[in-house]
């Protein structure tokens, strides 16, 4: 390679390597802001270092697992309740609105709203996350063990 | 070492290597994707979770993969035409700047047709979705500094080191989902060590994967050759391939 292709070659790398460290360091500077959402122990517990907890009021996304069995519905009207989990604290989520097709319990979600209690979320945006895994469901059946039905909109047992 | 590629470097054998790639490239493309295309849609069992809505997966993960594909191909091309100053590489990478935004806008037009009714939203800022659509930016970016001068040689070589700077944003596009925690869900196919996918609705994605790769390539290689040709319509060679019909 002649000296003035070795020398652009050269300085196209440190371009390359610069703007990478610059990028790479304020990403890294953003990190916590860059998350979409809290989880229910970072909301409960602090987040990053200083444990920084959100106040009352603010609003904020948060992410978790449905737990199962926490989904209370108002048989009048489109209110619903339910708790989030991560590996800890829980967290409760009061919501007015149709639920996306995959709500389910069990499943991960992503809900936007306001802080009204310390735990207690009134959420005006509920989305559901789904995994990586794509199977057909007589698979998911045997690797899983579970079958996957909507959960019953009719509360009442009897009909 | 390289010298078997130095003739390459001149138009006329270039356009000559683009016109025997270029059959290769149109029938790769078109049998895969018709075949990857009628089993992913028609054959493929339907997820567990998301029934038949998943199905848009054979469109969307294929041109999502190549959006970031064709960028670095056209990122060592703006390397190659910056160092080594050889202009077929500049008009390779013209060439495949408007492919690759094509690819990125149609994984973002139907990643938001497939959230619609999965999550329950058309678009969220989250880290996988914004970075992406900066990739279109940067595209468009490329493309639009390279007819913004007047003389070619300085809008080839802005071009070129805005392709080379976008570089930054690929690893950030892949790593995204793993880094912050996101909508978005982690990749499915990266995954070798779990069966993430069920091999049913792995093989048709994979050949979609090349058919769509095939088409990029096809499609770059169409517009290379129209670009050599006005590069160099003055040229006798060009003359008389026009004169021939």
């Amino acid at each position: 390679m002649n000296p003035r292709r070795k020398k652009r070659l050269f300085t196209v790398l440190a371009v390359i390597f610069g703007i990478g460290s610059a990028v790479g360091l304020t990403l890294y500077a953003l990190q916590e802001n860059i998350n979409l959402f809290y989880t229910p122990s970072e909301l409960v517990n602090g987040k990053g270092p200083e444990l920084e907890k959100p106040t009352i009021g603010q609003k904020l996304r948060i992410g978790g697992m449905v737990v199962p069995g926490s989904v209370v519905r108002n048989e009048t009207s489109l209110d619903v309740e339910f708790q989030l989990i991560d590996t800890g604290p829980l967290v409760t989520i009061r919501y007015q609105g149709i639920l996306p097709d995959l709500f389910r319990e069990g499943q991960g979600i992503v809900a936007q709203g306001t802080l009204i209690e310390p735990n207690v979320i009134e959420a005006f945006e509920v989305l559901a996350k789904h995994d990586e895994e794509y199977m057909p469901s007589e698979v998911a059946e045997a690797v899983k063990g579970i079958k996957h039905e909507k959960p019953k909109y009719n509360l009442n047992s009897e009909n | 070492m390289w010298k078997w590629l130095h003739p390459y470097a001149k138009a006329e054998r270039a356009y000559q290597l683009c016109n025997t790639l270029l059959p290769y490239f149109v029938v790769v493309s078109v049998l895969c994707i018709v075949v990857g295309w009628v089993w992913g849609l028609a054959y493929a069992p339907a997820d567990y979770q998301q029934k038949d809505s998943y199905r848009i997966i054979f469109i969307h993960v294929p041109s999502a993969i190549l959006s970031m594909g064709a960028y670095s191909s056209m990122a060592i091309a703006a390397i190659i035409a910056l160092v080594w100053q050889l202009r077929n590489a500049e008009l390779a990478v013209i060439a495949i700047a408007p492919v690759g935004a094509a690819m990125t806008a149609i994984a973002l037009i139907t990643g938001s047709a497939w959230g619609k009714p999965m999550w329950g939203a058309w678009w969220v800022w989250d880290a996988r979705l914004t970075s992406e659509l900066i990739l279109l930016f940067l595209y468009l970016g490329v493309l639009s500094l390279f007819h913004a001068f007047e003389d070619k040689k300085a809008g080839g070589k802005a071009a070129c080191i805005l392709a080379i700077v976008g570089v930054v944003n690929l690893p950030i596009i892949h790593f995204s989902v793993e880094w912050w925690n996101t909508l978005h869900q982690g990749g499915a196919i990266t995954k070798f060590n779990t069966s993430a996918i069920d091999p049913s609705m792995l093989w048709p994605l994979l050949i979609n994967i090349l058919g769509f790769a095939a088409l990029v390539g096809t499609l770059t290689l169409i517009r290379l050759k129209n670009e050599i040709m006005q590069v160099e319509q003055h040229r006798p060679w060009v003359r008389q391939l026009v004169s021939r019909g």
